[in-house]
C-alpha cells in the first residue's frame, strides 16, 4: 500500500483509544503469562517457570489434542459439505429461502444450537464424546463454509463452466478443473474460518461432548473456577503466537494466488 | 437447399410466463455464416444456447447433419461456442486453455501441442502462447475464445455477440478477420447479434427475430431490399413507411428507402418542408416534415442523396420515387 501518509494530527488520540482498548487484554495477558507469581493477577518478576509447568501438563495436553481432532475433523468435513452446499445452492437450486437455511447455523444462538444437539443426540441415543462434538462443530462450521464460498462462486462468471462442458467436460471435470480452482481461495478461507472457530468454542462443545474427554476450553473452564494460575495465560499466549503466524502465512498464500489470477 | 447441416423444427422455450422462442424453424447450410439478429430479448440467444445444450426447449427438434443433436449433452455436442464474456479459463495459460477442448477428447499430448501450436498461428497469436488472459489486450481475448472454439473442428461454431466488447477500432477488423477464417476453416458460424451492420456485412444469411418468432429469413441485399413486414422494414436500416392506402396501392404498408427517395420539381407524390440537412461526409440526409400523406410512425421523411446538401433548412419540396423502388407489405 503506497499511499500517502497524511497527518493524523488528534484523530491520533481516538486511533490510539481504541486500540488500547483492542489490545490492552492481549498485552496484559501476554505480560502475565511470564509471571512469577502463583496467581495470575499479581505480578511478581519475570519468569518462564509457567511455560515449563504447560509442556510438563499431561491433562491439558490431552485436552489440546482433543480440541485438535475436534477442530481437524469438523473442518474436513464442514469444507467438502459447505462447498457441496454452495455450488448446489448457486448453480441448481437459487431460491433466497433456502440460502437462507442453509446458512442460518452460522448465526442461530449457539445456546440453541447446543441445546437442540443434545436433544438430537439423546434422542437417537448416540454416546456423548468427541465423535459428537465433531459432529456439531461440523454442522455450524458447515454454515460458514457455505456463507463464504456462496460469496465467491456468485461472483463467478457462469459461463466459465459452460465453456468447459461445450469444450467436452462433463460436470464433475468440469467442477474439478474449472470450479474448484476459481473458489480455492474461498474454500480455504471457509476452512480456515471453521478451524479457528472450532477449536476455541466453548458452549457447543461443553453440552455435546462426554465427561471423559474434555476439549481444551472446557479443561480450562474447569480450572479456571478454582482459580486461574499463569499457566492458563502461558497456554493462551502460545495459542496466540500459533494463530498470529498461520494468519500471516495465510494472507500471504492469498495473496500470491490474487496476483497470480 | 440440398440437405441442410443443422436442421431447426418447431423450437419452442418458456421462461416462466414469458415465452423466448415460439415455434422456430430455419436450416443452416454447410460452410454457412449465419446470423440471428434482432432486438434483446427476442430470443437469438436462448436460441443459440438451445444449440449449445444449455437450455433446454419445450417441443421441437434440432438435427445436426441428421442426428438428434437435443438428445446430446452439452459435452458430448460436435458443436462449440465462442462466449459474449470470452469464458476463458483464468488459471490457465493461452497454451492451456486453447488444449482444453483436445485434452478432454483424450488426444495425445504431442498431438494437443501441435495443433494448439497450428490454430494460435491460425488467429496470429504464436508469440502470446505462455500468458494468462488477464495479460491479454480485448482483442488478443477474442481470438484465444475463438481459437479455442475453432481447434476441435466443430461442425457449427456458435458465436454470441463475438465482437460486442471490442472498441469500434478493433471490431470492424476482426470482422474482416472473422469472415476471412470461416472461408478458411469451413465450418458453418452461426452468429448471435443485435448490431444489424454487423450482420449484414458479414452473414451469408441473416434470420430476424422479434418476440422468439422468425420475422424473415433472407440473404442482406434480400432483406434490405425486400423486407416481409414493417418489424423488419423498420429494424433492417433506415426506412420511411407509409400506409399503403395514401398511395392507392394494396397491402397495409409501403416501405421507401431514404436513398430511393428523389427531390423533384413541382409537387411530386408528396410536398415537404426541410427541418433539417446532415452531410455526413460523401452523402447528405435531408429530414423532411411531409404535408399531406404522413409516415406511419408520423416520424419525418428520410431523403439520402450524394455530395452537399441540395436544398436549405426551411425549404420546400418535392419528394419522388419510381413504383419499382417502393416495396409494398401485406
Amino acid at each position: 500500500m503506497a499511499v500517502k501518509q497524511r497527518r493524523v494530527g488528534w484523530l491520533g488520540v481516538p486511533l490510539a483509544a481504541c486500540l488500547l482498548f483492542l489490545y490492552l487484554p492481549i498485552v496484559v495477558l501476554v505480560v502475565m503469562s511470564f509471571n512469577a507469581s502463583r496467581y495470575a493477577l499479581n505480578y511478581r518478576g519475570f519468569s518462564f517457570h509457567w511455560y515449563g509447568v504447560l509442556f510438563r501438563d499431561g491433562e491439558l495436553g490431552r485436552a489440546l489434542l482433543n480440541s485438535l481432532v475436534v477442530a481437524l475433523g469438523a473442518t474436513a468435513l464442514a469444507t467438502v459439505l459447505g462447498t457441496m452446499l454452495a455450488v448446489g445452492l448457486v448453480r441448481l437450486a437459487r431460491s433466497t429461502v433456502l440460502d437462507a437455511v442453509a446458512m442460518s447455523p452460522a448465526i442461530l444462538p449457539d445456546l440453541v444450537l447446543a441445546i437442540g444437539l443434545l436433544a438430537t443426540f439423546a434422542a437417537i441415543g448416540v454416546p456423548l464424546g468427541l465423535g459428537t462434538v465433531l459432529i456439531a462443530h461440523a454442522a455450524f462450521g458447515t454454515a460458514f463454509v457455505v456463507a463464504v464460498v456462496r460469496a465467491r462462486l456468485t461472483q463467478l462468471d457462469g459461463s466459465l463452466e459452460e465453456a468447459s462442458q461445450d469444450l467436452g467436460a462433463g460436470w464433475l471435470e468440469t467442477f474439478v478443473r474449472i470450479t474448484l480452482p476459481s473458489i480455492a481461495p474461498a474454500v480455504a478461507a471457509g476452512a480456515l474460518l471453521c478451524f479457528t472457530l472450532s477449536i476455541d468454542e466453548f458452549v457447543i462443545a461443553f453440552f455435546t461432548d462426554g465427561p471423559s474427554t474434555p476439549t481444551l476450553p472446557i479443561q480450562i473452564y474447569s480450572r479456571v473456577r478454582f482459580g486461574i494460575t499463569p499457566e492458563i495465560n502461558a497456554l493462551a499466549t502460545v495459542l496466540l503466537a500459533i494463530s498470529a503466524v498461520t494468519v500471516v502465512i495465510v494472507a500471504r498464500a492469498f495473496r500470491r494466488t490474487e496476483t497470480d489470477q | 437447399m440440398s440437405d441442410p447441416l443443422l436442421s431447426i423444427r418447431g423450437l419452442r422455450a418458456a421462461y416462466g410466463d414469458v415465452q423466448a422462442l415460439d415455434g422456430v424453424s430455419l436450416d443452416i447450410a454447410d460452410n454457412e455464416f449465419f446470423a440471428l439478429l434482432g432486438p434483446s430479448g427476442c430470443g437469438k440467444t436462448t436460441l443459440l444456447r438451445t444449440l449449445a445444450g444449455f437450455e433446454t426447449p419445450t417441443e421441437g427438434t434440432v438435427t445436426l447433419a441428421g442426428e438428434d443433436l437435443l438428445a446430446l449433452p452439452p459435452h458430448r455436442r460436435p458443436v462449440n461456442m465462442m462466449f459474449q464474456s470470452y469464458a476463458l479459463f483464468p488459471h490457465l495459460s493461452v497454451e492451456r486453455n486453447v488444449g482444453y477442448g483436445p485434452a478432454r477428447a483424450g488426444a495425445p499430448r504431442a498431438q494437443i501441442a501441435q495443433r494448439v501450436a497450428e490454430v494460435l498461428e491460425t488467429v496470429g497469436l504464436s508469440g502470446v502462447a505462455g500468458r494468462r488472459p488477464h495479460e491479454l489486450s480485448g482483442g488478443q481475448r477474442q481470438r484465444v475464445a475463438l481459437a479455442r472454439a475453432i481447434v476441435n473442428r466443430p461442425r457449427v461454431l456458435l458465436l454470441d455477440e463475438p465482437l460486442s466488447a471490442l472498441d469500434k477500432r478493433v471490431r470492424s477488423q476482426m470482422q474482416l478477420e472473422l469472415k476471412r477464417l470461416q472461408h478458411e476453416v469451413g465450418i458453418a458460424f452461426v452468429m448471435v447479434t443485435h448490431d444489424q451492420e454487423e450482420a449484414l456485412s458479414m452473414a451469408d444469411r441473416i434470420a430476424v427475430l422479434d418476440g422468439g418468432r422468425i420475422q424473415q429469413i433472407a440473404t442482406p441485399e434480400q432483406l434490405y431490399r425486400w423486407p416481409e413486414n414493417r418489424f423488419v422494414a423498420e429494424f433492417i436500416g433506415e426506412s420511411n413507411l407509409f400506409s399503403a392506402a395514401d398511395f392507392d396501392v394494396d397491402g397495409s404498408y409501403v416501405v421507401v428507402r431514404p436513398e430511393s427517395v428523389r427531390l423533384v420539381e413541382g409537387a411530386g407524390l408528396l410536398r415537404a418542408t426541410v427541418l433539417e440537412t446532415q452531410f455526413v461526409g460523401g452523402t447528405t440526409t435531408l429530414v423532411a416534415e411531409p404535408r399531406g400523406p404522413v409516415t406511419v410512425s408520423r416520424a419525418p421523411v428520410l431523403v439520402r442523396h450524394g455530395g452537399f446538401p441540395a436544398v436549405e433548412r426551411g425549404a420546400e419540396v418535392g419528394l419522388a420515387w419510381d413504383a419499382s423502388d417502393m416495396v409494398v407489405l401485406r
